[in-house]
């Protein structure tokens, strides 16, 4: 429980995102209606707004990512905040500084976010745990936990294409087990209330305990997909696998690749998406990522939006009683 | 509390006023905004009034405002849609009350964010003292005397009523 609650401040509103999961139906729609404002800043000839003017954001990120990092720079940058990558190879935890001790330095400086991406599951929850009262940490992925922001733009990528979640049918296929992204978009489209949430894994990449998720599992593709609205394709984590998970890249192309033929199971006005990177060839072919149905770079660009609301949403609270302004 | 039920004389005088000063500067092609919430009510109803070619504007200002770190994010921010460009063209800026300039601050900021306007007019359907800016309307519905605590609200969008408010 006390992952969860970390997020919210005493009056309920998110001081950090760490997760998707115990995020509130209301809380969501907030995120992605102020999302949905920001899109029209790329209009403007200075695409910026003055909000967080004076702010620095500080994208800590020990796991490589370019499109993560690149849109929450974006998005931090588009609110006029300052932005600081740190580069935690080439940084002084290699040389023995403890991450806590690095942290309380950028503190020092007075630092007002930490974006965090970690390989480890609980890295963002650990940080947030330990900065002082006036700093917010984002979670921008934690092992195969969460991927909250991800998330929160997926949803805002299928509420944009086919309106209200209700009536909707989404099946997201793929390796389940070792994907925050799909754990962060499973507890997002359960609370927004979906008509039918499916999986669709060979047992391999499924978790344990899948179906309490509110998720009806699926083994076969063509069937997983029937008249699905919404196709999420997630990305094979081969770097995630130990053992024999997987016959093989080939095999698994032939039996829960996404291709043309197969994408005909679904509705014919499908949307297909992904959270990249795309191996082509390997979860879904060519022809479908880059066809008609694919939002795959609408998922990209709604990405800056979705993160411009979340940081001016966390870092735009009216101090609270008793925190520090 | 006191109301002013007839809205509409005030709106149409506006309405003539603006198209006496359009004409008077030869204005072609001009582009009216409404600031979200009272402010487009307003623009809605000058906008049909004055037959203007482009479409209605409109502008929240709450990623612009001076008091975002004293007062938090806005819970319900609206899209800002322009629906062309404003470089080089006459921006006819409506809002519901003046007070303090502030608002009218922000959105001109705002404005500016999206090109280089020729010119803008301000257009208000009520003005009021208590001043903090050097910002002033050019074209006024009313002007109100007010007390220190007292407030004008305009509530809509149908029908449209200025009513004081004492403050609490």
């Amino acid at each position: 429980m006390r992952r969860h609650s970390l997020q919210h401040d005493g009056e309920g509103r998110l001081r950090h995102l760490l997760t998707t999961e115990g995020l509130k139906r209301q809380q969501i729609v907030d995120i992605l209606d102020t999302a949905e404002s920001f899109i029209s800043v790329s209009d403007q000839q200075v695409r910026k707004v003055p909000l967080l003017r004076g702010k620095t954001v500080v994208n800590l990120f020990f796991e490589a990512s370019t499109r993560t990092l690149t849109t929450f720079e974006l998005a931090a940058k588009r609110l006029s905040a300052d932005v600081l990558k740190i580069n935690i190879d080439t940084s002084a935890t290699v040389k023995g500084e403890s991450l806590l001790d690095m942290l309380h330095n950028l503190e020092a400086m007075q630092c007002d976010m930490f974006v965090v991406r970690h390989a480890d599951s609980g890295a963002a929850h650990l940080i947030a745990q330990h900065v002082a009262p006036h700093v917010s940490v984002i979670n921008a992925g934690d092992g195969s936990h969460a991927h909250p922001t991800q998330a929160l733009l997926d949803m805002f990528t299928i509420r944009r294409r086919k309106g209200e979640f209700a009536p909707l049918t989404v099946a997201i296929v793929g390796d389940i087990k070792h994907s925050r992204v799909a754990r962060s978009q499973i507890h997002a489209l359960t609370t927004l209330g979906v008509s039918e949430l499916r999986v669709v894994a060979p047992k391999t990449l499924l978790p344990a305990d899948v179906e309490t998720l509110g998720v009806h599992v699926f083994h076969d593709l063509d069937e997983g997909l029937r008249d699905a609205d919404v196709v999420i394709m997630l990305r094979l984590q081969k770097e995630r696998m130990q053992g024999a998970m997987l016959p093989s890249e080939g095999e698994y192309f032939r039996t829960y690749g996404l291709t043309e033929e197969r994408l005909e199971a679904a509705r014919p006005d499908a949307i297909v998406m992904h959270p990249g990177p795309i191996n082509r060839g390997v979860e879904i072919a060519s022809s479908v990522a880059d066809g008609p149905q694919s939002v795959i770079l609408e998922q990209v660009s709604n990405g800056i939006a979705v993160r411009m609301a979340v940081m001016s949403m966390v870092l735009g609270r009216a101090p609270a009683e008793g925190e520090g302004a | 509390m006191t109301e002013q039920d007839d809205i509409e004389p005030l709106i149409r005088q506006m309405a003539d006023e603006l198209r006496a000063r359009l004409e008077a500067a030869r204005v072609r092609d001009a582009l009216m905004v409404g600031i979200h919430t009272g402010g487009l009510w307003v623009a809605q109803r000058l906008h049909g009034l004055l037959g203007l070619e482009q479409p209605l504007g409109e502008l929240d200002i709450s990623f612009y405002r001076d008091d975002f770190s004293r007062i938090g994010m806005n819970p319900q921010v609206r899209p800002s849609r322009l629906p062309v460009s404003v470089d080089e063209r006459h921006i006819i800026l409506v809002d519901d009350i003046l007070h303090t300039g502030r608002t009218i601050r922000a959105a001109m900021n705002e404005l500016f964010d999206y090109g280089r306007p020729a010119a803008i007019t301000l257009a208000v359907l009520g003005e009021r003292s208590g001043r903090e800016l050097p910002i002033q309307a050019d074209v006024v519905g009313r002007h109100f005397d007010l007390g220190e605590h007292e407030h004008v609200k305009l509530s809509g969008p149908e029908p449209l009523r200025l009513s004081i408010v004492e403050a609490p």
